[in-house]
Formats: structure tokens, C-alpha cells, sequence
């Protein structure tokens, strides 16, 4: 390759961009004259909504969705209409989407509809690295796998002609190592596509048993006809080379496999899901050992050998986590078709841990020190504050998905858990999903406290606007949620506003919240540190010849707080990292020997 | 410069270089310096990383790849040419990522100690941090250079600039001009902060100049990691008088190691008596003097 560079955007002439994955898949949207977006923000899918946001609101209607199923039935709605409509969740969005979309595979599209789901092999930034592919399956639509950037542009495009020529929602399926790859794409002007608009056909679009039992033959059939597109479409790729094994692959385990093997035969799929048959049978039968190279579930593997071909797969290369050159070398090299690595001798060095902590002057750190001390039972959920499921704030004893925690803390108090039982969620979770339980709570009358952590953003994901903020993801002032009325009017008599920092009133309040007899809320109100503005004051400093080691600061698990080279009886004094300490005054707070003081000036 | 390890001329496989350091150092800045600047001269590139914990202090590294043509974006353990570490120990945990016998190591002496590492309250302990000194280094690698990047850069009025001072070592070992180098870091830096920069990058450059030409300069002699842990023979004791316990609690809610609880008549004991550190907390802590910490050693 061989293209000179242009940084400069030229949003009209074909250009050549250095794009991320997630960049790349929305240059690809924007080029395919999508009219309506939507999407929730979970890493790794969270670039592709922020740069869809930055085309013009003349060429396009964006939003940040209050949860996946609400964004699919946007774009689901804009579909219906007549637009090209487009919506990107992570992997496990998908779930909350999913019913949604188990419908919306029975009606089909009008105008074309892309879904696009980042999967976090590896576990990441996740609860779990489920296969978006088995999903597709599930759902009879198809699924396509781009391997780089610029295939993900591409994909995106062609994505929208077989949505539309099919009938059919259509999955683009990224990985975290896809989206977060950046690498040169021949970018192309926007087409104009004119919006069909609506056409009265009820028949199609309204899901009840009647109709949904003449569209599912349809369904089956649609699946076929894209099977048999797939045989001749440049989707699917055949690279002749030797023939001693040939490997079926696609995504970036094709990447790999060009990296450790180039001069192998290779079967490129382009779309995981529907398979084309005689391809694979033509290719089998061409080389003698066949191997499929897939990240994750066996999700072609078993198609291919349901089709009576001998196939190897998982059985050389893992089911879990995220594949890489070095594996699939290795899983080659076991199945003695080449050789394997040389060893490295290792170079002993032990690395140190080191764990993602919350930043300084969090404001979550405050609530789960009170949290800590209050031998409750709490039910965590999904956010920046899962990190307080370790020492030194270990304060949360489970987290299972978004939304979570409320409705897991009413089935602990139902089953007889004697401490006081607290659910703690965040603002942005709250919305996505919080609402339904605490409502739900009130109602079957429940015995627990719940904790709105409003940081007024959607923090962990790296501050993107929700219904809490006042801000849409234009930044245009809109209605900004209160979180106490909402309460109030689902049925909580106990609702108390707390500010994080100030300790002392915020142990008492949960002390209270607990006591109560009832659902009771606590909304721990303090601005993140970092999003939207990052914040900071002035920094404190530790008196040294007042220090007496106790560590009691050091509970905060705050990265400005250090050890120093002084002790007092043997132990570490501490210092704080006067650039990284925001003025927060919480390590003050807890100081026993009150030697933490604002830097004199 | 009179040693060139990536010479951009010659080479038809792939360069790997991968930068590595802890959220919020300017690790993706330097890497997509390096790409662009890579891309510019005609190669195919992929940079890589992973997002998601980069702000919350946790470990970042970026994979820069260039060639005639790059397939995997990351790069296979054993095969970096180069890795450029914002931070200490953040080299040291990725050490075995270099080409043996040929990787160069390029890196900032700088240490970021984590809360994590602060966590041993028994007497005498020491920090979790990484022990292994530059010159404990320079014997495991092809070529070292540890230079104390952050003060060369505070020195100039930025601290941040640290990655910068980097990547201008980094180019005494790339036959690339320097012009090129300082447009391509003027397109990805906002103007307020391009003199600085400007000024670290030939800091960086200067440094690895004189380390080339003079291998005893490669690195910072006067750092010294920190001492092994050696902790006291430290037997100690925990006395409770129920009289005077008052069932308030706050013992057991501040105790460090979560040693402590309430018994059925909900007097305060030493549930973990192993798990104790000795530290006094509770002691200083009990507001009706009910608890007395014994200690044997006394430092």
C-alpha cells in the first residue's frame, strides 16, 4: 500500500483516512445515507454514536438512547418509515434488545435497518464475551464479520443493499479488537437515499399470531435466498494456496491466520451466518485438512460439520477469550501442520498488579466508605462503581447486568437475608433500567434501601448525556430528569439527597434509609470528576510530623494518596500526589490524627 | 545517530513498536504519532489498543505496526522490536513482549505507585512496587534506555510532555527526518501545547543522541528501586474488656483487615486474630478505652 495521507476530512471527494474500527463503522452509515441512529454507550461500541453525532443534524437524526431496546425500536420506527435507520450496542445490549428484535426479524424492513453489535472477546470492559453470531442465528438474520477498518466501512454499505433486497435486519458484528484498530479506509461521499416513507401494510408490520404465522415460512425462505447470495457474493472470499489444510475463517482470526500462515488456502467468510454450502463443499473438497479458525463459540464449526464435513476447530484453538497470532499458531502447530513457536526463555520479572481504581475525589468513594462500615448486604450493578467490589472499599457483593441490583436486593430480603439489605446503581443505570424494579419493589412491598449514585453522567463508558444530564448527544439543552419526583410518584415516602463528600451525614442518612421499614432512597448527588468538565481544586497535604501511619486514608483506595520514604512505629507515612489530588477533603475527613490540611498558599 | 533499528527504507516485514504506561500518560498520542508519521511514508499501518479502564489508573498499551503489508494488528510475545514505557514498571510488566537478544527498550524511570501497592500494613513492609533496577534491565534486553523522561519534561514546564521526550529517543533509532517527526506531532497536538512538545521531542532527541554515542549514559544510574520487603517478626495481641465495650461498633467498622466483630451478646472480639496487623486503629479509636493493642517488636 502505497497511498499518500490526507488528514484533512473532505467530507465529498474520495479520500484516503487513518479511522478506528468504531470510526470507520460510522463514516460507513453516514455514507450509506442512513436518516435515523440510535444507540445506548458500552465499550467497545461507544465511538461509533459519538462520531455518527458529529455529521451534520441536516443529514441525520442521532440519539443516545435510555437503553439497546429503546435505540433498535427508534431505528426500528425510522425503518418502518421509510429511512435508512442504523443502531450500535455492545454485545450485551443486545440482550435487553434482543425481543425487539426476535420481532423485527418476523415484519422485516422497509427502509434499511443496520444493527451493529461489538462483541468484547476477552472480557475487557464486560460481564461476559458472549457471540453475537449465535444471536443472529437465533434471530434468522444474517450477520456480517468485517476483519479491518476498512472492511467495516464497506461492510456497513453493503450491509444496507442486502437489507433491503432481502427484507431483512442485518447484523455487523465488531469485535473490541476491530473497533478500537485504527488503519487506512478509502472513504467515499454520502449517498442520497430518498426516504420511501411510509407504506400501509399491516399485514407485515403488526406482530400478532396471524400475520407473525405467515412471516415465519417467509422467514426460512429469506434465509435461504441470502444463504445462496452469499455463494457468489464478493462477501465470500476463496485465497487459493497450498492444499495440504485450508482454513475457514473470518473477522480479525482472519488476520491472524494471514499473520502465522499466508501461503495456506483460505475460505474468507464475510458473514458468519447464513453459511454458503457449496463454497464450503467446493473448498473441503479442494485441500486435505480443513480447519476453522473462529473467535469464540464454535458458530461455524458445527454448522459445517452438520453438513457431514470433516472439520477441525475447537478442539486446536480456545472457546474462551481473545484468539491472537500466538494462538493460532499454536493450535496450528498441534494439529502438526506447522511448526510451533521457539520458547523464550522467560525473564523472571514479576509484574506488578495493578487494578483500575476509582479517581481521585470520586464521589463514589465517599458512599461505599459509609457502605463499608454499615454491614449491610448490597447489590451492585453495572458502572465505574463495581470497582468498589475490591480491597480497600470492598463494599458490594454482587453485580450481575444493568438494572440489576434493585430487584436482586428485593429477592435477598424476600429469602430472609437478615443484615439490611442496599441496592446501589448509577444515574445512567437507573434510567436504562432501574426504573421497572424500583417500581416493582414499591408495589410488592419491599424491605430495602436503594442508592442513586448520580455522577450526572454516563461515566464509565467516558461521559456521554442521558435523561439525568439536561443535554442530548448534540449537546442541545433538553428536560433534565429528576430522580427524587420519580421516586415519589412510583410510591417512596423515603427519599433523601445526600452530598457524597460530606461523610459524616451520609453514614447517618444510610443509617436512617436502613431503618426504615419500606423501599427507602438515598440519591447520592456529586458531579463526576472527569466528564463533562474535569474537575479540579485545590490539593491537601499531609502534615508529615503529624502523620502517625494508622492508613486510615489509605481505606479510600485513593491513586493521589502514597506511601512516603517516612515511617512512624514501622509503618508507611503517607504524602499526597499534589497533582493528582482534586481537594475532594475525604482522606481529611477520616484522618485520625487530623494532619490533612489544604496546601497554604 | 549512529544506530538505526528501524530502518524505515528496508523494511518488507512488518516493524512492530508498542507503547505501553497507565491511563491518562499520552500513550495513544505517541502511538498515532508513530502511525501517522508511518503512514506518510508510504506503509501500510494498524495501531491497536484497549480502551475502558485507560481512565481509572489502570493499565494502556497501544500496538504500532508498519509495513508493505500488516495483517495482525497485534503483535506476537517475542516479536517487538521496540517498547517505549511511560512508567517503570508498566516497561517491566511487558518486557517479554521484545524481540530477545535484539529489542530495544526505551523508557521513563518514572514510578506510578498504585493504592494497591500501599496495601501491607504489617511493620516493616514495603511497597508491591517493581524491584528491578535500570541496570538489572539493561542485562535482559537487546538495548536499554531509561532516562527519567517526566523530570526532563517538568524541567521545560510540562510534565505531561514526558511522552514526547519519549518518542524523541525513539527517533534517534528511525532514519526519519526530524522536520517530519515535528509536523506530524503538530498535527495531532492543539496549539497551545505545540512549543512544548517541540522542545521535549528534541530534549528526548539530544538525550538519546548522547546514550548512542555513549553507552554508559543509557541509563540512570542514581535510580534505585525501592528495598525488598522485610517484614518485622511482630507478634501481637488484641484485649477486649467486655465491661467496658459498649456495643458502639466502631471498632469493628474501621478496622483495616476487617478482623474485628460483634459476638452474640454483641461485645467486641477478634474474630481473625491471624489477619491483625497490629496497627491501633480500633485502639485509638474506642471512645471508652476498652481496647489495648500489644505488640512485640517496636521499631
Amino acid at each position: 500500500m502505497n497511498e499518500t495521507v490526507r488528514v484533512a476530512k473532505s467530507a465529498a471527494s474520495e479520500d484516503v483516512l487513518p479511522l478506528m474500527g468504531n470510526e470507520a463503522i460510522a463514516r460507513g452509515a453516514w455514507e450509506a445515507g442512513v436518516k435515523v441512529a440510535a444507540a445506548y454507550p458500552g465499550t467497545p461500541s461507544t465511538e461509533i454514536m459519538e462520531n455518527l453525532a458529529r455529521y451534520p443534524a441536516s443529514d441525520l437524526y442521532v440519539e443516545w438512547s435510555t437503553n439497546e431496546k429503546v435505540a433498535l425500536d427508534v431505528a426500528i420506527g425510522g425503518a418502518f418509515s421509510g429511512a435508512r435507520a442504523f443502531c450500535s450496542m455492545k454485545h450485551v445490549g443486545l440482550n435487553v434488545a434482543s425481543d425487539s428484535l426476535m420481532s423485527q426479524s418476523y415484519i422485516g424492513v422497509h427502509g434499511g435497518l443496520v444493527l451493529v453489535v461489538c462483541d468484547d472477546p476477552g472480557i475487557h470492559s464486560s460481564q461476559n464475551e458472549q457471540d453475537t453470531r449465535l444471536f443472529a442465528r437465533l434471530a434468522g438474520v444474517p450477520v456480517l464479520e468485517p476483519s479491518d477498518a476498512q472492511e467495516a466501512h464497506d461492510f456497513v454499505k453493503l450491509a444496507y443493499e442486502i437489507s433491503e433486497r432481502f427484507d431483512t435486519t442485518v447484523i455487523v458484528r465488531s469485535t473490541t479488537r476491530l473497533s478500537h484498530t485504527r488503519s487506512a479506509v478509502r472513504v467515499g461521499p454520502r449517498e442520497t437515499v430518498a426516504s420511501k416513507g411510509f407504506v400501509d401494510q399491516p399485514s407485515k408490520t403488526v406482530a400478532i399470531p396471524a400475520n407473525a404465522r405467515r412471516q415465519h415460512p417467509k422467514l426460512v425462505a429469506r434465509e435461504q435466498a441470502i444463504a445462496e447470495y452469499l455463494e457468489t457474493s464478493p462477501l465470500t472470499h476463496w485465497e487459493k494456496g497450498d492444499t495440504k489444510f485450508g482454513v475457514i475463517t473470518g473477522s480479525t482470526s482472519y488476520l491472524y491466520v494471514k499473520e502465522v500462515a499466508p501461503w495456506a488456502s483460505v475460505l474468507k467468510l464475510g458473514a458468519a451466518y447464513p453459511l454458503p454450502e457449496k463454497a464450503i463443499r467446493e473448498f473441503a473438497a479442494s485441500v486435505d485438512r480443513l480447519f476453522v479458525v473462529e473467535e469464540l463459540e464454535p458458530a461455524i464449526e458445527k454448522e459445517i460439520r452438520a453438513l457431514g464435513i470433516a472439520v477441525e476447530g475447537k478442539a486446536l484453538f480456545p472457546r474462551c477469550g481473545e484468539l491472537s497470532p500466538e494462538l493460532v499458531r499454536a493450535g496450528l502447530a498441534a494439529a502438526g501442520v506447522m511448526a510451533a513457536a521457539e520458547v523464550v526463555a522467560p525473564l523472571a520479572i514479576e509484574p506488578m498488579a495493578r487494578p483500575p481504581v476509582l479517581c481521585a475525589g470520586c464521589p463514589h468513594t465517599a458512599t461505599y466508605l459509609a457502605l463499608r462500615s454499615l454491614n449491610a448486604r448490597v447489590a451492585g450493578d453495572i458502572g465505574c462503581y463495581t470497582l468498589a467490589a475490591v480491597e480497600p472499599l470492598r463494599s458490594i457483593d454482587t453485580t450481575v447486568a444493568m438494572g440489576s441490583s434493585i430487584a436482586n436486593a428485593v429477592g435477598m430480603a424476600a429469602a430472609g437475608e437478615p443484615r439490611p439489605i442496599i441496592a446501589t446503581i448509577g444515574d445512567s443505570t437507573f434510567l436504562h433500567a432501574g426504573l421497572p424494579p424500583l417500581v416493582g419493589a414499591v408495589y410488592n412491598k419491599a424491605n430495602i434501601t436503594v442508592v442513586i449514585l448520580d455522577n450526572a453522567i454516563t461515566a464509565m463508558t467516558g461521559g456521554q448525556d442521558h435523561p439525568g444530564t439536561g443535554r442530548t448527544i448534540r449537546g442541545e439543552k433538553t428536560f433534565k430528569v429528576d430522580y427524587e419526583t420519580i421516586c415519589r410518584a412510583v410510591g417512596v415516602s423515603w427519599v433523601r439527597k445526600v452530598d457524597p463528600y460530606q461523610v459524616g451525614k451520609l453514614l447517618q442518612t444510610l443509617r436512617e434509609a436502613t431503618a426504615f421499614k419500606g423501599v427507602s432512597v438515598v440519591i447520592a448527588e456529586r458531579p463526576c470528576v472527569l466528564d463533562p468538565v474535569k474537575i479540579k481544586g485545590a490539593p491537601l497535604a499531609i502534615n508529615a510530623s503529624g502523620c502517625v501511619a494508622c492508613q486510615s486514608c489509605m481505606n479510600l483506595g485513593c491513586p493521589a494518596l502514597v506511601w512516603s520514604e517516612e515511617t512512624y512505629e514501622g509503618r508507611h507515612k503517607v504524602e499526597i500526589d499534589q497533582g493528582a489530588c482534586i481537594g475532594c477533603t475525604l482522606c481529611a475527613q477520616v484522618c485520625l490524627s487530623d494532619c490533612i490540611q489544604p496546601v497554604a498558599s | 545517530m549512529n544506530e538505526i533499528v528501524l530502518s524505515v527504507a528496508a523494511s518488507t516485514t512488518p516493524r512492530n513498536v508498542m507503547v505501553v504506561g497507565v491511563g491518562g500518560q499520552g500513550v495513544l498520542l505517541i502511538s498515532k504519532a508513530l502511525a501517522l508519521i508511518a503512514q506518510k511514508q508510504g506503509f501500510h499501518v494498524k495501531q491497536s489498543e484497549v480502551h475502558g479502564m485507560a481512565k481509572r489508573g489502570g493499565v494502556v498499551f497501544s500496538h504500532v505496526r508498519f509495513g508493505t503489508k500488516v495483517w495482525s494488528p497485534t503483535i506476537a510475545k517475542g516479536e517487538a522490536d521496540v517498547l517505549i514505557a511511560l512508567e517503570w514498571a508498566e516497561g517491566l510488566r511487558w518486557l517479554d513482549q521484545l524481540r530477545p537478544e535484539t529489542g530495544v527498550f526505551i523508557a521513563d524511570v518514572r514510578q506510578i505507585v498504585p493504592p494497591f501497592a500501599c496495601r501491607d500494613r504489617r511493620l516493616g513492609a514495603a511497597t508491591r512496587y517493581a524491584r528491578e533496577t535500570p541496570a538489572e534491565v539493561a542485562e535482559k534486553v537487546g538495548e536499554s534506555y531509561a532516562l527519567d523522561a517526566t523530570t526532563i519534561a517538568t524541567n521545560l514546564g510540562e510534565p505531561r510532555a514526558a511522552n514526547t521526550v519519549l518518542l524523541g529517543v525513539l527517533s534517534t533509532s528511525m532514519d526519519i527526518a526530524v522536520d517530519d517527526w515535528l509536523t506530524t506531532l503538530d498535527q495531532l497536538i492543539p496549539a497551545k501545547s505545540r512549543e512544548i512538545n517541540r522542545k521535549a521531542f528534541q530534549a528526548g532527541r539530544d538525550w538519546g543522541e548522547a546514550a548512542h554515542a555513549d553507552p554508559t549514559l543509557r541509563f540512570d544510574k542514581s535510580r534505585i528501586a525501592a528495598p525488598a520487603s522485610a517484614p518485622i517478626e511482630n507478634a501481637v495481641s488484641i484485649e477486649i474488656d467486655s465491661v467496658w465495650c459498649k456495643s458502639c461498633d466502631i471498632c469493628v467498622k474501621v478496622c483495616p483487615e476487617r478482623c474485628l466483630a460483634l459476638n452474640a451478646e454483641h461485645i467486641a472480639y477478634v474474630k481473625t486474630p491471624e489477619a491483625c496487623t497490629g496497627c491501633h486503629v480500633c485502639e485509638w479509636l474506642c471512645p471508652d478505652f476498652a481496647i489495648t493493642v500489644r505488640t512485640s517488636a517496636v521499631a
